[in-house]
């Protein structure tokens, strides 16, 4: 019979609990205005946003493949836009997967990728706002994370500090495409705000830093912008590293997200290797590479790797650390993990509980 | 003891079987100075060269500094002058060494780095000359990569067809990275030009920097541009495919040397994942990235790097997912191992005569004319 | 219809859906003897497959329809089938309407497909449909699957 397919995806009997570290709540014109200081309101109708993109407004450089870069079945019946329906998410997503709690990532507006720093910092500032009254206010499965402007590192401090007491902030938000790597001594002061209050650090992929998204310069195609996303990653995770930020700040938390983890141990190998043998050029390094990220990095699975051999995966799982892996959905994006179906390698029951939810309470102290 | 399993930690993987056939599919001449090339410049721009002292310049490349220790073993290091300028300590060391049947010269110079067209151009044609009459016209195993003004393609294009007919070329070098990725149907020229000639392309581990080494932009330190290397190699795979390259040139080989390639199989399974969905944008690829990989993308196996144990280095390489893709390479004088024992334990030794010998002879089709003959 | 232990299990017809029901360009989801199908009405055609992606299990009932986006070389493109191809709603995955291959993979990935019609409500009326719970009028048209 014909049936509403919301209706028949909360009728499946999921048996899950699971803690969703990466969701995107979405935001309808004009949503963000009220939160605005009236100069910057003017000033976002005037002149907009300023990236270093030749397009105008636009926070990505490449066009993805789908309206909104969604799955299509998440554009509500109300008319607002994938993700800013909390309704509609509650039914598609937080009950139909037995969501205990919800990281929110707030993509929009992109106050770390602003030319104009003051501006950059007033939508930082809106933009948490926004996120507390319209959506952590609102369900008590949400968490959410302090979004801040890297590049402007007095202001990143500020906003840290004017709202790392309210607990229900987890953590900061950082894209891994800042002016210069993030690891540099210019953003250490807010690493500092972060181990102060305790706050572990979360870099989603994206960004605009006005370099090529590839080393190797502007590729064409979204495909591989999109793969980017890992490069990015590396790049950043190299920088943490071998910039001196984790031998710094010996308790910073760090959880890359929305890279997946399949690239970290060769990664992690490829440090190591030519460390030891240059060991001399970065002496305020008392330790391997890979030491410094098994102890402060976090990694979420999203998009879930997909090696034609699942005991690859599996290999894999093991080696980044069935500790160091936190589960996550992405929604509403197109490239979305079903809980249920995307991890194909097995797991133990411990391993899968530690993967879709323990790891995660832990990291975040949630309960 | 046999010079060919000289024992460092761990089990010494032994070459010796290998000994007479072995192709050594990198190493590296050190980079003439302008002076040096001089007498192979013709009269306009010696003239040019002299007149703006760049006869007196650098013409060491950033990505590949001599002296740091990965580009300088110890005791490679001739007494006097640079790490692989002297062709009798490059004989003694490798290719007797190893016992190679053909070595590839790939010549890292900043001929492939400046800006100006022209002056590229002619700097590179120097250098080709330079390598035919002082490396290979010296020892017969000795084969090299063209070095071509990737600046402008169409100038490279020219250098190709300028040494074609020299067999000993085998190979057309490109610096890490030039202005855009090499996928871009701006570079064609060279692939064109080099299909036509039965000549692979080799895209070395480096960059031009002519952009950011990385995204988010320019770290401090040489170690993180040297690590960054096989991420950009990533880039340029991935555009390589995604521009459909492998489609136009069907014949076409490109190795990637001196990037590593451990970090092929996290790729690989990352670019199929995107391109089920993403096809449409890529239409003409009608094969997944993968499939296309393995016929045409090589990597040579300096540096390997290897995780900490045994097992997982066999486990590593089993996931690359074919025993084509490994081409032997010494790495001269660049320093990735002790001795010459440049396969840490774990590597699985029944790829031994693929990437020793059948692997390189696969890749490079002007080494099989050769070895039918 | 009961099928017997030596003969192959006869297919049933099902009437899903009144024609009204799916509108040209889009699909809806129905379920027919446990089986989970995505209806399609591609410009008056009817086209039914297995509703779930094998790749994470999304509802290809809610994907977007499109053509088929081929190409020969680096830089030419060709537009055909306009319609017939579903683009899973999550990673966009291609599936032809009329086959259930998916474009990707065609010969290892493919969703089931099942044979649809249409009929008049008068016809239906008299037999020999299984009808689930439709009140049919003889002024509609309905769409009947097979499985």
């Amino acid at each position: 019979m014909n049936v509403n397919v919301t209706e028949r995806d909360t009728h499946t009997p999921v048996d899950l609990t699971i803690v969703d570290c990466d969701i995107h709540p979405g935001m309808a014109p004009g949503e963000l205005t009220p939160f605005l200081p009236k100069r910057w309101q003017e000033h976002m109708a005037v002149y907009g946003s300023f990236f270093r993109n030749g397009v105008k407004n636009a926070p990505t450089t490449h066009f993805r493949m789908a309206p909104d870069t969604a799955r299509a079945d998440s554009w509500p019946p109300s008319g607002r836009p994938p993700g800013a329906d909390l309704d509609f998410m509650r039914a598609q997503h937080l009950d139909a997967y037995g969501i205990e709690y919800g990281i929110l990532i707030p993509l929009r507006v992109g106050p770390g990728a602003q030319r104009n720093l003051e501006f950059g910092a007033a939508l930082a500032s809106a933009l948490n706002d926004w996120q507390l009254a319209t959506w952590i206010e609102k369900e008590k499965r949400f968490r959410g994370s302090i979004v801040v402007t890297p590049d402007d590192t007095e202001a990143a401090v500020k906003e840290i500090e004017r709202l790392a007491p309210d607990r229900r902030y987890v953590q900061l938000h950082i894209p891994p495409k800042t002016d210069e790597p993030l690891g540099r001594k210019r953003y250490w002061p807010i690493f500092q705000a972060a181990v102060d209050h305790d706050l572990p650090l979360s870099c989603h992929v994206g960004g605009l830093s006005g370099h090529p998204v590839t080393g190797a310069g502007w590729p064409s195609f979204y495909l591989e912008d999109q793969h980017s996303n890992v490069q990015s990653m590396q790049a950043m995770l190299a920088g943490l590293v071998l910039e001196g930020a984790f031998e710094r700040f010996p308790k910073l938390r760090v959880v890359l997200v929305e890279a997946g983890f399949a690239w970290v141990p060769a990664f992690c190998w490829r440090m190591d290797k030519h460390w030891e043998r240059m060991r001399d050029e970065v002496p305020h390094l008392k330790r391997k590479p890979s030491e410094y990220v098994r102890e402060h990095v976090w990694f979420t699975t999203q998009p879930i790797d997909e090696p034609n051999d699942n005991a690859h995966l599996a290999e894999i799982t093991e080696w980044v650390g069935y500790d160091r892996i936190m589960f996550s959905t992405d929604y509403p994006h197109w490239d979305f993990d079903d809980p249920r179906f995307a991890f194909k390698g097995s797991l133990s029951a411990e391993n899968r509980e530690k993967i879709f939810r323990m790891n995660a309470k832990v990291f975040y102290g949630l309960d | 003891m046999s010079a060919m399993t000289e024992i460092s930690a761990g089990k010494p993987i032994d070459l010796s079987p290998y000994h007479g056939s072995i192709i050594d599919c990198d190493i590296h001449p050190s980079p003439p100075s302008i002076a040096e090339l001089l007498p192979y410049f013709d009269e306009y721009w010696k003239e040019v060269l002299t007149m703006r002292g760049i006869d007196r310049v650098a013409v060491d490349i950033t990505a590949a500094p001599p002296n740091v220790p990965v580009n300088s073993r110890p005791d490679w290091r001739p007494a006097k002058g640079r790490p692989g300028s002297d062709l009798a300590l490059m004989q003694r060391h490798v290719l007797d060494g190893f016992g190679s049947a053909a070595g590839i010269c790939n010549c890292l110079h900043v001929a492939q780095i400046v800006f100006g067209d022209d002056l590229a151009a002619a700097m590179c044609t120097a250098l080709n000359k330079w390598l035919a009459a002082e490396w290979l016209d010296r020892d017969p195993r000795l084969r090299a990569s063209i070095v071509v003004p990737i600046q402008n393609p169409q100038l490279a294009a020219a250098e190709i067809e300028r040494w074609a007919a020299d067999r000993r070329f085998v190979q057309v070098l490109l610096p890490g990275t030039s202005d855009m990725p090499y996928g871009r149907r701006y570079y064609w020229p060279i692939y064109a030009a080099a299909a036509r000639h039965g000549l692979s392309i080799g895209i070395h581990a480096g960059s031009s920097y002519r952009n950011a080494p990385t995204p988010t932009g320019w770290p401090s330190y040489f170690l993180s541009d040297y690590i960054g290397f096989s991420s950009i190699a990533e880039s340029q795979l991935l555009s390589l495919l995604s521009e459909g390259v492998f489609v136009e040139y069907p014949n076409l080989k490109v190795v990637f040397i001196e990037t590593g390639f451990l970090w092929y199989p996290s790729f690989i399974w990352r670019a199929n994942k995107t391109w089920r969905g993403v096809r449409a944008e890529v239409p003409w690829l009608k094969e997944a990235p993968g499939t296309l990989a393995e016929r045409h993308v090589r990597f040579t196996i300096q540096p390997v790097d290897a995780p900490p144990t045994p097992d997982q280095l066999e486990r590593a390489i089993d996931q690359m997912g074919s025993d084509r893709f490994l081409l032997f390479s010494s790495d001269y004088p660049h320093w990735h191992y002790d001795g010459l024992n440049p396969l840490p334990a774990g590597f699985p030794t029944g790829l031994l005569e693929k990437i020793a010998v059948e692997n390189p002879t696969e890749t490079y089709p002007r080494l099989q004319k050769e070895t039918a003959q | 219809m009961a099928s017997t232990d030596t003969a192959p299990r006869q297919k049933t017809k099902t009437v899903v859906a009144k024609v009204s029901d799916v509108k040209p360009g889009g699909g809806i989801y129905v379920t027919v003897n446990g089986r989970d199908i995505a209806l399609f009405n591609v410009d008056g055609t009817f086209h039914a497959i297995s509703n779930r992606c094998p790749h994470e299990g999304a509802n290809l009932c809610t994907g977007r329809l499109t053509g088929l986006l081929e190409s020969d070389r680096p830089g030419s493109y060709r537009l055909s089938r306009r319609g017939e191809m579903v683009r899973c709603p999550w990673h966009g995955w291609e599936f032809d309407l009329v086959t259930g291959q998916s474009y990707c993979d065609p010969k290892r990935t493919r969703v089931r497909n099942y044979a649809v019609s249409v009929e008049s409500g008068s016809g239906l009326i008299e037999g020999p449909y299984k009808v689930e719970t439709f009140p049919i009028s003889i002024e509609e048209d309905y769409v009947i699957i097979e499985t």
